[in-house]
Parts: C-alpha cells; sequence; structure tokens
C-alpha cells in the first residue's frame, strides 16, 4: 500500500485489486443492510447480517494473533464469552450502564489474555493450541457451575446497555450500525498495527522466530500485546453479542464456538486484512441457508475446510487473487508480479 | 594490548557425555578478523550456538567488551552488540528483501511498541537498511521477496542484516556454505571490504577463504582448541597439521 500511496487516491482506486474491488463492494452492501431488508422486507435477514457483523469483530480479532501473528489460539471464544458476561452479570445486579459494561470487557479480556497468554507464549506449536483450548475450556466451565448466573442454562439480558442516549442498542437497524462502525474501527486498527513497527516485529516473528531473536527482539513480549489486544477486541465483539442475542451462556464459549472462528478466519484467508470478515460471511451464510435444506449440513463445513486447506490454503482471499493474477498473465497485460509486491498484507 | 572484544574462558558443554566443548578458551581482539577451523565434528557449531545464546554453557564464562553475557538471551545480546549469521540461512521468508534488513534496524532503534505509524514509510528504518544492502551489493534486489532469492544473495542479505543491527561483533557460521566459487568469492570480497571496520569471528571450512581473511586462527578439535596464532603459526604448528590439516598444506 505504502509504495503507492505517491500516485494519490485516484492512482489507488485505478489500481485497486480483485480483492480490493471485493472489499468495497462487500462494505457497500454492509452499509446499505438495514436498507436492502427493509426494501426486500426481509427483517430477519437484519438479525443474520448483525450476527455475522459481530463474529466477524471476533474473526478479525482472532486473525491478528492467528493469521500475522502465527499464534494459532483455540480458545478465542473465551473472550467471547468474558465480554459477554462483563454485560450479563452486571446487567443480573442492576448495572445498566453500557461504558462500564464495554470498559470491562475490554479489560476483563486483556488481563485474561495477559494472565493466559503469559503461560501459553512459553509453548510452540502444538502445545499452544492445546493450552490455549484448555484456558478457553477453564473459562466455559466457570460458565457452567456459575450457578448464581444460570449456569447452564445461561442468563436472559432484559436490559440492554444503557448509553445514556448517546448510543441506541434497542433499535435493531441502530444496533446494527454500531457493530457495523464497531467492524470498521477493528478492521482499521489492525490495519495500522499490522503495518506498524509492532505489526512488523509480529509478524517478522511468525515467519523466522529464531532470526528475530537472533536480530534482536525479545519475541515473547511483542507476542504477549499482539495477544492482549486480539483478546480486548474480541472481547468488546462478545459484549455486542451479548446485547445482539440478548441471552448469555457458557454455550458461546465452548471450544467448538473457537473452531468455528478459526474456521471464519482459514476460510476467508488468514493473515489478510478482509478476510476473516470473508470468512464469516461465507460462515454464517452457509449456516444460515444450510440449515434450511439438510439436518446434517455441518458436515458440509467439515468438507469446506479441508478443501480449503488442501487447494486454497489462502482462502476466499487467496482464491481471488490467484483468479487474478490467472486473468492477467493470459491477458499478458500488466505485471500483477509488480502489483503483488505493493499490497502486503491487505491485499 | 586492547581490551578484548569477546573473552571466553573455560566455556564446557556435553551432550550425553560426550565432550562438545571442552574447556574452551578464546580471545577475540578488536578489529580482528578471528577464525576457529576445525575438522567436522570439532564442536564449531555448538560454540557458536554458545555465543550466540541458543545454547547454555554447562560451565564457563563469556564476556562482550567487559561484559559477562553467558546468560543473556539471544535478543539481549544482539542489543548488546553482537550479530549472528547461521549456518543454514535463516531469513524471514514472507517478507521482501528491505524489509528483513529494515527488521534488523528497527531492533536496535528503541522498543517496538509503535502501532501506528507505518513502518514501510520509516525513513529511519528504510535509509539505514538501503545502506546496507547497498553496502553488499544487493540494493537492486530490496523489494524482492527473500525465497526470490538465490543462495548466496540470501547469505549476503544475513551480513546486511547483521550490519543493520550496528554490531561491533559479527559471528560468521560458515558463510560460504553451499556456495558457488562466483557466490563465494563475492563473499569474500564483501568481508574483506568489512575487515578492519568490524570484528569478526568467522567459523569457516573452506581454507582458502580462511587464509585469506583471518588475521588470526584458532583451532578447534574435539572441542577443544589445540592452537591459536597468525594463519602462518597454525600452518607451521605440528599439532595442527597432525589434527586436522594432515596432507592438505604438506
Amino acid at each position: 500500500m505504502e509504495s503507492r500511496s505517491a500516485n494519490g487516491l485516484m492512482g489507488k482506486v485505478l489500481n485497486l485489486s480483485f480483492n480490493g474491488w471485493l472489499m468495497i463492494v462487500v462494505l457497500v452492501i454492509f452499509a446499505f443492510a438495514p436498507v436492502l431488508t427493509e426494501v426486500f422486507n426481509q427483517p430477519f435477514y437484519l438479525d443474520v447480517a448483525t450476527r455475522l457483523v459481530i463474529l466477524a469483530i471476533a474473526a478479525v480479532s482472532l486473525n491478528l494473533i492467528l493469521g500475522f501473528g502465527g499464534m494459532i489460539s483455540f480458545g478465542h471464544a473465551a473472550f467471547l464469552g468474558l465480554g459477554a458476561y462483563s454485560v450479563g452479570i452486571p446487567f443480573y445486579y442492576d448495572i445498566y450502564n453500557g461504558w462500564l459494561h464495554f470498559a470491562l470487557a475490554i479489560v476483563v479480556s486483556a488481563v485474561f489474555a495477559v494472565i493466559t497468554g503469559a503461560i501459553c507464549l512459553r509453548t510452540r506449536g502444538v502445545y499452544f493450541i492445546m493450552i490455549t483450548m484448555a484456558f478457553g475450556q477453564m473459562v466455559y466451565f466457570a460458565g457452567v457451575s456459575a450457578e448464581e448466573y444460570g449456569a447452564d442454562d445461561g442468563l436472559s439480558i432484559y436490559v440492554r446497555s444503557n448509553f445514556n442516549g448517546v448510543l441506541n442498542f434497542d433499535d435493531d437497524t441502530s444496533l446494527y450500525y454500531i457493530c457495523f462502525v464497531s467492524l470498521l474501527v477493528a478492521l482499521y486498527i489492525v490495519h495500522r498495527i499490522v503495518n506498524s513497527r509492532f505489526g512488523m516485529a509480529v509478524r517478522g516473528a511468525k515467519g523466522n522466530e529464531e532470526r528475530m531473536r537472533a536480530v534482536g527482539f525479545n519475541v515473547y513480549i511483542y507476542r504477549l500485546t499482539c495477544y492482549a489486544i486480539a483478546g480486548a477486541m474480541c472481547g468488546f465483539a462478545g459484549a455486542l453479542l451479548a446485547n445482539f442475542t440478548d441471552f448469555i451462556s457458557p454455550e458461546m464459549i465452548d471450544w467448538t464456538r473457537s473452531g468455528e472462528l478459526m474456521f471464519m478466519v482459514i476460510l476467508g484467508g488468514s493473515g489478510t486484512l478482509f478476510g476473516p470478515f470473508l470468512g464469516a460471511a461465507a460462515f454464517v451464510g452457509l449456516d444460515v441457508f444450510l440449515s434450511q435444506y439438510w439436518v446434517h449440513w455441518r458436515l458440509i463445513f467439515g468438507i469446506l475446510l479441508v478443501l480449503t486447506v488442501l487447494f486454497a490454503k489462502g482462502g476466499i482471499t487467496g482464491v481471488v487473487a490467484n483468479l487474478e493474477s490467472m486473468l492477467r498473465r493470459t491477458r499478458g497485460r500488466g505485471s500483477s508480479a509488480a502489483k503483488a509486491d505493493g499490497e502486503g498484507p491487505d491485499g | 594490548m586492547a581490551e578484548p572484544v569477546l573473552q571466553v574462558s573455560g566455556l564446557i558443554k556435553s551432550f550425553g557425555g560426550v565432550l562438545a566443548t571442552d574447556n574452551v578458551h578464546l580471545t577475540v581482539l578488536p578489529f580482528e578478523t578471528h577464525a576457529v577451523i576445525g575438522p567436522n565434528g570439532a564442536g564449531k557449531t555448538t560454540l557458536i550456538a554458545q555465543l550466540s545464546g541458543a545454547l547454555r554453557p554447562d560451565a564457563g564464562e563469556i564476556h562482550f567488551k567487559g561484559r559477562d553475557i553467558t546468560h543473556f538471551p539471544p535478543y539481549r545480546r544482539s542489543l548488546a552488540g553482537l550479530a549472528r549469521s547461521f549456518q543454514i540461512t535463516s531469513v524471514v521468508q514472507e517478507m521482501t528483501v528491505l524489509q528483513n534488513v529494515a527488521l534488523a534496524v528497527q531492533a536496535h532503534r528503541g522498543h517496538s511498541f509503535r502501532f501506528w505509524h507505518p513502518a514501510a514509510a520509516d525513513r529511519e528504518l528504510i535509509e539505514p537498511a538501503m545502506e546496507r544492502l547497498e553496502q553488499v551489493s544487493l540494493a537492486e534486489r530490496a523489494h524482492d521477496l527473500t525465497n526470490a532469492l538465490s543462495h548466496g544473495e540470501r547469505r549476503q542479505l544475513e551480513i546486511a542484516m547483521a550490519l543493520a543491527t550496528d554490531a561491533e561483533l559479527l559471528l560468521l557460521d560458515e558463510p560460504m556454505a553451499g556456495m558457488g566459487i562466483e557466490e563465494s568469492s563475492r563473499m569474500v570480497s564483501t568481508l574483506q571490504a568489512l575487515k578492519g571496520e568490524k570484528t569478526m569471528l568467522l567459523v569457516e571450512h573452506d581454507m582458502d577463504v580462511v587464509f585469506t581473511l583471518a588475521d588470526r586462527i584458532s583451532v578447534l578439535v574435539y572441542g577443544k582448541v589445540i592452537a591459536t596464532g597468525s594463519p602462518e603459526e597454525v600452518r607451521s604448528d605440528d599439532a595442527v597439521r597432525r589434527a586436522y590439516l594432515g596432507d592438505e598444506v604438506a
């Protein structure tokens, strides 16, 4: 991106890759989702879109550590749960202040990430996967055993987070836009982070940890910070989710949920800015459509994941990029290699 | 005599009863090019690993510029001014040549808790990185991904990264390994240009290279330093001839 900044905005738009166009189209569609569902009189799909956008924020946060940092966490749903309970538990005590709910969600998630990350990040590979999953399950069982807050059955939230009239969580369209703008902000934050010095340190450690140490980086401390940022972001998504579903339960923390988030990241294209959003869209979209036709529709997910990993490692984003370079090669115009060079992780 | 840059004393490392490093003493003086040679299995790689912090010695001390760095993790050794290249080339694969060197610069420009400003537009990183690439004549490949480089170019890149850390001592672990004649002579001239400017500890198999570059040579056999001296002294040392050089120089 940076290498082309000299060309100005026009140059950027004209030079846009297929993935760039895809991003714009998807963003425009989602920006008008409430209008579209209104026009076609399908309010159900606004609900779908809201859930999708919230899960996309969680997937974007997971991608920060998994895609850019190479930290394959299998316990990311824990943060979703911590964020959700940060809304549910204060509600239970008649505290409806939204600022407090969301501050709590972010702080609790970040603190949990720092404490567990400090331990997890001492391990590598499959051990890291297992230990993050173990910490996730600990949160899950804490939820299950919290009798006061509904244990297994969960807790219904009758009053959504109250922002003293600044933000309206009660109106569906308003809530959707709050979630959508949050997603945009999350994407922008990740975009800034991964291209910053900090981001380069984290991405370098994914590429070659030993080399990064030899060159003078304290890899551990940067990874831990990255883990905490991702955790806080996912906690925020969890607080949105609790408001949207009006309900919290340990089920939202279960390891299968973490697996779903991973699925979104991989399906969309891990290590790309926009991939997790596409992955979340594909996931929720399939979820909604397939479940209408077939009881065992989840089987399709498994097959899709296998196919993605085997034949399309870059996920949707990777497939689109390959398609583009194939087209450009056959038409023999422009050097796609030179373009790819300038695009960095946003491609 | 000037204070040594690197002072290794009584270094011991054993693997299951086999002494890979057997009471090694080694002194590297400022601005010298010091070569460590030895037959296969002499413990050269183990020694380098301990100097760079990848391995912990069982006993002994490593002093760098008078400072005890025996228990420093690798990244702190790098920050102290000790850079290493790897026997098997080690660069960050998914990144460009320039990004690799810029990372090495970045590591030594304070902490990296800077989350907002794009690093690719950071002249404080890019300009010194380009200078280093020019120094090893890789500037024209700055924007290529590292996996597009030839083996020799990747080695040059490693040197650029070591230089980018403003290191005082370069630990070079077989910089010519696996190179063709042309690549190898390019590396020799790169290192020759650095001679006298940087202190270098060179582990190398190629005797021609060693005798061309080194001011002093230490010979390592079965984990022990059996001789240290100028190339001439080492060449004429009986123990060395018996243990290592054999017929090659006879």
